[in-house]
């Protein structure tokens, strides 16, 4: 672990999130949790744990974001709040 | 109502963020985790019992290889209840079951599905690596199911649903999950009728050929690969679930176009 690589991607992280959360167009939404995904599976991969960062590529990045994108397709792309 | 909402998500954070001291220091060996009996025996004796260098595989198959089963499980579970609630009504028609493709190959864009036919067998000999080789590199049942799974998915969304669905038709996706759950427990229970006990693979060593005499003996070879065999129980559950989930999910049950 180098402290500051790990500090550029928790601001990365932490961006991220707050403009998932705040943004109105929810495929953009998706798009941007895919990237926090790629983001906390690196924090992992930096501590060791390869076998969860794995799991969180495959799962949280790649799989996730394409329902999340499937779904927004199927219902409505603008966010109500 | 916003203002509470606000005002409670903005204490349990700072409730939340006041416990972060009290963790561990990363790498900490004298944290209670680290101290624990059952952790120390796992790094020490994981190797010399399983004859698995990767030692999350080892647990994770192996030791808590009961608590890994139902995981399977909930996955199934999961996947199942959306393909009930989405194809309510549909599952008993053989026609919803069985679509036919509605657009010509010509009617998609070429350089994507060109692309997606050379990149899409290297995914799949990837994620039967990833399966294959979990004992020894990162990976396992779960995330080479979940790359075979995308496998599928990148097609689906390449061409349209329906042409995907050729190559896995529904009802063979729900039983191809129903498989991968049956060859998990079902290992455990030839554990069983072997005199073992659930999921102990070392009763399976009556099924290993002779062992070489500078290999580990039978009984730690047969914990190796019972492993296997309960990893590629989970690739197929997991691999047969995403797809499923996604043909579902992206057509809301009714199996026709893509996105």
């Amino acid at each position: 672990m180098i402290w500051q690589f790990d500090m550029i991607i928790l601001v990365f992280l932490v961006v991220s999130a707050v403009i998932a959360l705040r943004v109105k167009d929810l495929l953009s939404a998706s798009m941007i949790f895919g990237i926090y995904s790629f983001l906390i599976c690196l924090l992992w991969a930096g501590m060791g744990a390869v076998d969860v960062a794995f799991t969180e590529a495959a799962v949280g990045a790649g799989v996730g974001a394409v329902f999340l994108i499937a779904t927004v397709f199927n219902t409505t792309r603008r966010s109500s709040d | 109502m916003k203002a509470l909402g606000f005002i409670a998500v903005l204490i349990t954070g700072v409730l939340l963020l006041s416990a972060v001291g009290d963790f561990p220091a990363w790498g900490d060996t004298q944290s209670p985790a680290s101290q624990s009996e059952i952790s120390r025996h796992f790094i020490s004796e994981a190797e010399a019992e399983t004859a698995v260098p990767n030692m999350v595989t080892a647990v994770l198959a192996d030791y808590r290889g009961y608590d890994t089963m139902f995981e399977t499980v909930v996955i199934f579970t999961a996947g199942i209840a959306i393909i009930g609630i989405l194809g309510m009504g549909r599952l008993s028609d053989p026609e919803s079951l069985d679509p036919q493709p509605e657009t010509e190959a010509g009617d998609r864009d070429m350089i994507v599905i060109n692309t997606c036919r050379l990149l899409i067998p290297v995914m799949q000999l990837f994620a039967l690596y990833v399966v294959a080789h979990g004992h020894h590199s990162p990976g396992g049942g779960f995330q080479g199911g979940v790359i075979l799974g995308a496998s599928f998915i990148l097609w689906a969304l390449a061409r349209d649903l329906p042409t995907a669905l050729q190559r896995i038709k529904p009802r063979r996706m729900i039983l191809l999950a129903c498989i991968g759950v049956l060859i998990y427990a079902g290992a455990g229970v030839v554990c069983m009728l072997m005199d073992g006990k659930l999921l102990d693979y070392s009763a399976l060593a009556p099924f290993m050929p002779e062992a070489a005499v500078d290999a580990p003996s039978n009984d730690i070879m047969a914990r190796s690969h019972g492993m296997l065999i309960v990893e590629v129980g989970v690739a197929f559950t997991v691999s047969a679930i995403m797809f499923g989930i996604y043909t579902y999910l992206s057509s809301m049950g009714r199996l026709k176009g893509g996105l």
